[in-house]
């Protein structure tokens, strides 16, 4: 099974880094090493900031590793290679060509003449069933259909491997069904020239259900956490019981690299660089309430909930994360467990409920006692955002440094531990109620 | 009736017989060509013809005078279109590039358009002596500086936006530069551009009428054009030649709108990025009128499929450069030597300047200037002032009646392309008859052309409202100062600074025109910097031009980011919501 020589992409020692505002490097991927078989449908699973992204673009050639190689056809990947196609979540389609045109678009860059584009343009649009559109621009088509265009557009170019970036996540959850459906068809027939597939997603169900083999990347920076073969028959069942256990290994696996790497923000940096989710007040008490309820009765498992809720695993994640750092809650295996502190929280009046909140957040979140203290430190109480800005992102990288000092701020202004004006982009002292 | 187009692709249809829709394309198609070629041989006759100044006031002279007119127009335009997708692409693609060529494109917008006029029209006339061609190019030159930089900028902006995910699919298909640029880049930005075009024409139509009677120093130029005869008329005192002109002003106008801009607009309606379906479709009698007229189709196909096939091949001259986003060249010190060298040749001219300009300015030319630039700033401001005090809530008041904002914003936006220039005449007329004071009574002037794109710009935010606030305002029984202080006044905050940044702008570039006018043998001198430098023109006096105007830019580019850009950056902060 794991011979090197049917490896179609071979990822080798692939380093990613950003620089920081300080100008120091930091890491997204981390020392990844896999290859792309062929024959198979490979599924890249991750929270988001995990890298899993970014891995699939130095695949295609669109970004270059830090270190380490992206090896195709015996040669490391410099810029995006001919057999080589992505699908992508937007879809990127060009608005001003109509469906024909955006699918000839990447024949013509080949150098293909126009009758010759034309012919296999029309092919590929007969094959995604599409017919009948091709003079249509895309703002004239639904989300399925335009994401068809775009799966016409990198199948003309009859790719060897053929990459997708979530390609069904901006698409609801009937019209995603249907396209995987009849992409699956089309791969199972062996229809597509492709031999491989590599694909990104954050629906666990999604990738059980279409991928040979999956790849869980774990967060800050991007490793791998774990490969987990899905040896099922297709087509497969998602009520089958060998196919519920694999989702739940796989959200187990998650939960577990969260467990860890909130515990180890906490030791380091005395917490202080913890990255908080973006959890919402509102979101976490919904999602305590609706815990507490029959028929969860205070625990759940997370892909119980996710399809109850109609959440996807990105969105659900965060809050159950969110609640997890405030002890609220208790991530366990791939399950949510109240704590007491969480069930009390359900029993009391608005203002009790605040007041629990706040201690736990002076408890649980050193960043918000870090503000707390620095303002009452300060004459006049004020400080700039800015401050806690650039001591958050010596340790994280910029966009999680900005949603982690969102977070806290959210969170402690509804604990009413600070003010934060958004104009002056100050926090200040609440003046005490006169 | 309704109508169907008679192609169908991929199905069969009958060619059908030529129509009357035919018949008046082709008409159009004819009657184009012939008046272009006519304009092009009159631009390109001998000198002696227009050595003489020779417009007739007759109104029969005029159409051939307006067709003239056009022509210079449309030469700018192709011209600021060049420069554009050069100028653009070069500061998009080159950070080093950009590094000279944006804060250059800054200075250049600032300098007031007819000050560049003095400057080339003894250069270009020296480069065709005995041809019309020179003269004309220095007026074409005039108003392709009155386009070419806000178009550029347009272009430079879309460039540094277009959407990461098309850009990273046009690379992850490997399109060539040329691919690239036709199927990507120019498509994108060609909402915004048409949109700055639109923009530029209506403060082209005001130097394309200054530009055509102009004398600088010795040199006496009338290019026959509608300019020419309001020119005239003014010397011959003629108030119904002035009339006259402003009709055929208007027509041409009317014209170009309706054959050039509005099939434009509605065309570019498929480049708009939103992947939603538009509310209101722009519609063009015109771009209606040659997609029904089925033989033309025939015609036409034939040279759409050409410039597909242009557009779509690869072109490439360089087999295989690796991509990386932008040129990065490794070496900071390469940078170094980049800016230092810049800044080299920038000392070298700075003292170059100063060198020539030295033995002839002393301080109190400066003091001069700088006191003339104070009596035309505060103009500015009072105007604007009396402007917004004006026409806010007169615009508000159309923009929430969407009836009759339908039927004054194309008012608005007429009166904002016509030049004001050409109806001084008759302000300057009444100012003579009833002896008022021309320092006071001339500054309305400044202003006349310009107040338009705030009435316009209000009466789009006032309709742009959103109903939901309207309601809640209602609800809550907001009323009076209140009402528009907290509702209507930030509502409208955006559009109006939009609006005020050109007002200010154009009443700068006017005043060079209107500080300083004439009636016959009765001159009126307003004074301030406007007046000043169109004196010194008058007068041939290069160093005294050009303190004049590096004074009006210093002010203009003061103002822009003392007061303007604050204020903009303020509107977009406040008014967003997320």
């Amino acid at each position: 099974m794991a011979d090197a020589n049917n490896a179609i992409i071979d990822l080798r020692k692939v380093c990613m880094a950003f620089a920081k505002r300080s100008g120091e490097p930091l890491a997204v991927l981390n020392d990844i090493s896999l290859s792309l078989r062929s024959g198979e449908i490979l599924g890249l699973l991750g929270r988001s900031g995990s890298g899993k992204s970014t891995l699939l673009r130095i695949a295609a050639g669109l970004i270059r590793p830090t270190s380490g190689d992206a090896i195709y056809r015996g040669a490391p990947l410099a810029e995006p290679a001919e057999g080589i196609a992505v699908v992508f979540q937007t879809f990127a389609l060009f608005p001003w060509l109509t469906v024909l045109e955006n699918v000839e678009a990447g024949l013509d860059a080949l150098g293909l003449k126009h009758d010759q584009a034309k012919q296999r343009a029309e092919k590929a649009i007969d094959l995604i069933a599409l017919d009948g559109f091709q003079s249509a621009y895309p703002r004239e088509l639904s989300g399925g259909m335009r994401q068809r265009v775009g799966f016409a557009r990198a199948l003309a170019v009859e790719p060897e491997v053929l990459l997708m970036d979530e390609p069904f996540s901006a698409l609801d959850v009937l019209t995603a069904e249907t396209l995987r459906t009849d992409f699956l068809d089309l791969w199972v027939e062996h229809t597509l020239p492709t031999k491989s597939v590599l694909m990104v997603t954050h629906n666990i169900e999604e990738a059980v259900l279409m991928c040979d083999r999956l790849i869980v990347l774990s967060s800050n920076p991007g490793r791998i956490a774990a490969e987990i073969p899905v040896m099922l028959p297709r087509p497969r069942n998602r009520l089958d019981q060998e196919f519920g256990n694999i989702v739940d290994n796989v959200y187990s696996v998650l939960t577990a690299r969260t467990i860890a790497s909130i515990g180890a923000f906490k030791q380091a940096h005395g917490g202080l660089a913890q990255p908080l989710p973006r959890a919402s007040v509102n979101r976490m008490n919904g999602l305590i309430a609706i815990l507490a309820a029959p028929p969860y009765n205070g625990r759940a498992e997370l892909d119980t909930l996710a399809s109850a809720l109609a959440l996807k695993v990105d969105d659900l994640f965060p809050i159950a994360e969110g609640l997890h750092i405030l002890e609220f809650a208790e991530l366990q295996g791939g399950a949510l467990k109240l704590t007491a502190a969480g069930k009390v929280s359900v029993h009391s009046d608005t203002d009790g409920r605040k007041r629990l909140f706040k201690e736990h957040v002076l408890r649980f979140v050193p960043l918000t006692t870090h503000i707390c203290r620095v303002l009452h430190e300060r004459e006049g109480g004020r400080a700039p955002r800015m401050r806690f800005e650039v001591e958050l992102e010596d340790h994280l990288n910029h966009h999680d440094a900005e949603r982690t000092l969102r977070t806290a701020t959210a969170w402690g202004r509804y604990a009413e531990l600070f003010a934060y004006d958004d104009k002056t982009r100050a926090f200040s002292i609440i003046p005490a109620a006169g | 009736m309704q109508h169907h187009t008679a192609a169908l692709p991929g199905g069969f249809w009958h060619r059908q017989p030529p129509n009357w829709r035919d018949l008046i394309a082709v008409a159009l198609i004819v009657a184009i060509i012939l008046l272009v070629g006519s304009g092009a041989s009159q631009m390109l006759a001998p000198i002696a013809a227009i050595h003489q100044p020779d417009i007739s006031l007759s109104p029969t002279a005029l159409p051939n005078y307006a067709l003239r007119t056009m022509m210079r127009m449309l030469a700018a335009l192709a011209a600021s279109l060049v420069f554009t997708f050069t100028y653009g692409t070069l500061a998009a693609k080159s950070r080093r590039a950009e590094m000279i060529l944006i804060p250059l494109l800054d200075v250049l917008q600032s300098v007031p358009v007819l000050g560049y006029l003095s400057f080339t029209v003894v250069f270009f006339v020296s480069l065709f002596p005995n041809r019309t061609l020179g003269v004309e190019l220095a007026a074409i030159f005039a108003i392709f500086t009155s386009q070419a930089w806000n178009m550029a900028f347009s272009f430079f902006q879309a460039l540094r936006t277009v959407p990461h995910d098309l850009d990273e699919a046009s690379h992850g298909f490997r399109f060539s530069g040329w691919q690239r640029f036709w199927r990507l880049e120019v498509p994108f930005a060609m909402p915004g551009l048409i949109w700055n075009t639109m923009m530029s024409m209506s403060g082209g139509w005001f130097f394309v009428v200054a530009s055509e009677a102009i004398s600088v120093g010795d040199l006496q130029i009338a290019l026959p054009g509608i300019g020419s005869y309001v020119a005239r008329a003014i010397e011959q005192r003629d108030l119904a030649a002035v009339g006259w002109a402003i009709v055929a002003m208007t027509v041409t106008i009317l014209i170009y709108d309706q054959l050039l801009f509005r099939p434009l607009v509605a065309w570019a309606d498929k480049f708009r990025y939103e992947q939603t379906a538009a509310q209101i479709v722009p519609k063009s009698w015109m771009s209606d009128l040659f997609h029904r007229a089925a033989y033309l189709h025939f015609a036409g196909d034939s040279i759409g499929a050409m410039t597909q096939a242009i557009a779509r091949a690869r072109f490439t001259i360089l087999p295989h450069v690796a991509w990386s986003g932008r040129w990065t060249l490794p070496s900071r010190w390469f940078d170094v030597a980049w800016i230092a060298s810049i800044l080299v040749i920038v000392a070298y001219i700075g003292w170059s300047l100063l060198q020539y300009v030295s033995p002839e300015l002393s301080w109190s030319d400066v003091a001069t200037a700088a006191g003339n630039g104070g009596i035309t700033l505060l103009r500015v401001v009072i105007l604007i002032v009396i402007a917004t005090a004006i026409w806010v809530p007169i615009g508000v008041a159309v923009g929430l009646r969407p009836a009759l904002a339908e039927k004054v914003q194309p008012l608005a936006q007429f009166l904002a392309a016509f030049p004001a220039n050409l109806l001084f005449p008759i302000a300057v007329y009444l100012i003579v008859r009833f002896h008022l004071s021309p320092m006071i009574w001339l500054s309305p002037l400044m202003i006349l052309g310009t107040q338009w794109y705030i009435v316009f710009n209000v009466i789009a935010g006032a309709s742009a409202f959103p109903t939901d606030f309207k309601e809640a305002a209602a609800t809550f029984r907001i009323h009076g100062w209140r009402w528009w202080r907290d509702v209507m006044l930030p509502g409208i905050f955006p559009y109006y600074v939009t609006g005020a940044i050109t007002a200010s702008g154009g009443a700068w570039n006017a005043s060079i025109v209107s500080e300083a006018v004439s009636w016959g043998p009765v001159k009126l001198n307003g004074s301030g910097l406007g007046a000043y430098i169109a004196q010194m023109t008058q007068a041939g006096d290069y160093p005294r031009i050009a303190l004049g105007i590096a004074v009006m830019s210093v002010l203009v580019v003061g103002m822009n980011r003392l007061l303007w850009r604050p204020l903009y950056a303020y509107a977009e902060n406040r008014t967003r919501l997320d």
